[in-house]
């Protein structure tokens, strides 16, 4: 193999742990701080593209029909919490777990219902629609590209949100002690319901912003979840730096694992998870 | 956790089921009326990445009845539905409970193979009247055959065997095979092979993906350093959509062309746009074919449904057409198990929608395969890469 094609597949495995990256800040922060498990991540990635495949077709841009699509994944995410999630806080994760499975299966039905089917793509909007070439016969496609800058952006803004800002401080303190934040005059239900609706927001976001690299298919969400789940445990539960390194982690690991060892390559992530539990049981950065 | 997402989604279902039903108590006073009605169950994927497989299969299956009375052998028609998810580990579980739970007299599934597999299995125990309307896994009409199972759509070799005689015609000597890794995929490529060697052709390489993902830079890079003549490839539904746009977006069609069986460019063309031009597929049916009863199928599919007619609704009308005319030829007597398995072989499909075709001794299409490139976002069928061809059915003892 020469120096080109490692280095084009390095930018394949960042580029694809990137966008791991951004599917799984989402459940980083419903699971960890909110000590939720959220099987319905996967299903609310999957409304966002058909949100984003719906509303490009009706308005013709795939940025305006973002900025239309968030406020109702925002709030999804609000209904969710307030008539669904928060009569669980004190249940048994298994409680959690049949809900929000149950909730995967309304959200499929729905798709079919609403809007059928069939496989859709979304265009890329015609600004970025562009590609670079990095061989004499191979172009890589501009948007990748910026799905990548979208990606770090968010990471960068989640990071400074989460350490360096007043609200930031409110939300880690209640994922350690709920109690106690609520004693000292905070109203830790609002923050709740806040933290939940922005893990809704990224999850659907993911699914958006995605949707022109992934297409738009019934069931797109559920290999996304048991992904997104690696990521968080591979980086430790709750630490947005952990998703981070562990989404890329598990993307150059895909990407290398199919060119390396193709007859291995569905195993080498899992193989990863269990070595890096092996090592740190809670994760990188817990 | 299963019994919820298939009661759920049966529900979901049961629309099209009371609609069937209706129909056929419009009829009722027929001399058999008082037999009961047909029970007929369909194992398909509701959900997931086919999907829409399974609905246009259904929509085909209904159609074929509703268009010949409504009725089969004059007994009212029950339509039972499964959604098998397309999830290997619950076919069994799902085949059962049609056959035993439900004691369908017909059993017709499914779209994925590997589920197939363990449907047929199941079937096979039990003897009844089983048709398989998509899946095309060899070993179904070849070392799993037995006189109840019939296979109504294609076998993966037969759609990928004649595209490896078609690539090197057209002076391709070298080239790379990228497929999912599952029974359907390897046994394409293996059928591309075996076309292609006996041709004269060489592969470079065999590249696998795990189903069903659908990212794919990594393989294009590969690709791109191979520098291969052609390249042949095994996708279906979402995934083909994204193979065939990220193989354009990379800019690999404007010097390695893209081939394939026809699953990469069928029912997903408008999703592929302008990524799919060019592509050359071989498939044992086009909508652009030129004949008479395909025209007038794939006009009155689109009035019913409201959606554009494709493969797989043709291979649930013809899977209709072969329990319409079985069932004409015995009367609507299902009792006689051994008399209603050879009406269902002696069944001839002259007028279907593909091009007429018939059933081998194992009980699998001998159909036309054409040779299709997407123009101007259709398949269009430049040639016929194999006239009546007939799978070689290893290892079927019947």
């Amino acid at each position: 193999m020469d120096l080109s094609l490692f280095l084009i597949q390095t930018l394949n495995g960042v580029q694809y742990g990137l966008l791991l990256f951004l599917i799984a800040s989402g459940l980083t922060l419903i699971f960890g701080i909110m000590h939720i498990i959220n099987l319905a991540h996967g299903a609310l990635y999957m409304v966002g593209a058909y949100l984003a495949f719906w509303l490009t077709s009706l308005v013709g841009n795939l940025f305006l029909a973002i900025i239309l699509a968030l406020p109702i994944a925002l709030m999804m995410g609000i209904l969710i919490e307030r008539f669904l999630i928060r009569h669980l806080y004190a249940r048994a994760h298994l409680d959690q777990v049949l809900l929000t499975f149950g909730l995967i299966l309304i959200f499929n039905a729905l798709q079919s219902i609403i809007w059928g089917n069939d496989v859709h793509s979304v265009p890329v909007p015609e600004w970025l629609n562009h590609s670079v070439a990095l061989t004499d016969n191979l172009r890589y496609p501009v948007y990748r590209l910026f799905i990548s800058g979208v990606c770090i952006t968010i990471a960068i803004g989640m990071y400074l949100l989460i350490q360096r800002t007043r609200l930031g401080m409110i939300v880690r303190a209640g994922a350690d002690d709920r109690e106690m934040v609520r004693s000292l005059g905070v109203n830790i239900n609002r923050v709740y319901t806040l933290v939940f609706a922005a893990g809704t927001a990224l999850a659907a976001f993911a699914g958006m912003i995605a949707s022109p690299v992934s297409s738009v298919y019934p069931g797109m969400g559920e290999s996304v979840l048991i992904l997104a789940f690696v990521v968080v445990v591979i980086g430790g539960i709750g630490s947005i730096k952990g998703a981070f390194l562990g989404a890329l982690l598990v993307g150059l690991t895909a990407t290398w694992g199919t060119v390396l060892a193709p007859n291995f390559a569905s195993a080498a992530v899992y193989a990863l998870m269990a070595i890096v539990l092996l090592f740190k049981p809670r994760g990188l950065f817990a | 956790m299963k019994t919820t997402s298939v009661s759920c989604l049966s529900k979901l279902r049961s629309g099209m089921t009371a609609g069937l039903a209706a129909f056929g108590l419009a009829f009722s006073g027929s001399a058999l009326a008082d037999s009961g009605p047909v029970k007929v169950g369909l194992m398909l994927p509701y959900t997931g990445t086919f999907a829409q497989l399974g609905e246009a299969i259904t929509n085909g299956i209904q159609m074929a009845i509703e268009e010949n009375g409504g009725r089969l052998g004059g007994r009212e028609v029950e339509i039972v539905t499964v959604d098998d998810e397309s999830d290997p580990s619950r076919a069994t579980q799902n085949a059962q409970r049609l056959i035993s739970g439900e004691r369908v007299d017909f059993l017709i599934g499914t779209v994925h193979s590997g589920v197939a597999t363990a449907m047929v299995r199941v079937a096979r125990e039990e003897g009844v009247p089983t048709i398989i309307p998509n899946a095309g896994f060899d070993a179904a009409t070849g070392a799993l055959c037995a006189p109840n199972i019939f296979r109504t759509s294609f076998s993966s070799w037969q759609t990928a065997y004649p595209m490896g005689k078609a690539a090197y015609e057209r002076g391709y000597e070298r080239m790379v095979t990228l497929a999912w890794r599952y029974a359907f995929g390897q046994e394409s490529v293996a059928g591309f092979k075996q076309g292609f060697e006996e041709a004269g052709g060489e592969i470079i390489r065999e590249i696998y993906v795990p189903f069903p993902d659908v990212e794919f830079q990594a393989q294009l890079a590969e690709i791109a350093s191979l520098r291969p003549d052609a390249v042949f490839s095994f996708f279906a539904g979402g995934g083909a959509v994204q193979y065939v746009r990220d193989y354009a977006a990379a800019g690999l069609n404007e010097t390695i062309p893209l081939t394939g069986s026809g699953f990469l460019t069928d029912g997903t063309l408008h999703a592929q746009g302008e990524a799919a031009e060019g592509v050359l597929t071989t498939l044992h049916y086009s909508t652009q074919l030129d004949n008479e009863h395909n025209q007038r199928f794939v006009q009155a599919y689109e009035e019913k449904f409201d959606m554009a007619a494709d493969i797989y609704a043709v291979q649930g009308y013809d899977t209709g057409i072969l329990l319409v005319r079985a069932m004409e030829a015995v009367n609507g007597d299902t009792s006689d198990r051994d008399a209603l398995l050879q009406a269902m072989r002696e069944v001839e499909f002259p007028d279907s929608p593909r091009g007429p075709w018939q059933f081998s001794r194992a009980q699998h299409p001998i159909q036309n395969i054409y040779l299709r490139e997407v123009q101007n976002g259709q398949n269009v069928v430049i040639d016929i890469a194999a006239e009546a061809l007939e799978d070689p059915a290893r290892g079927c003892n019947m």
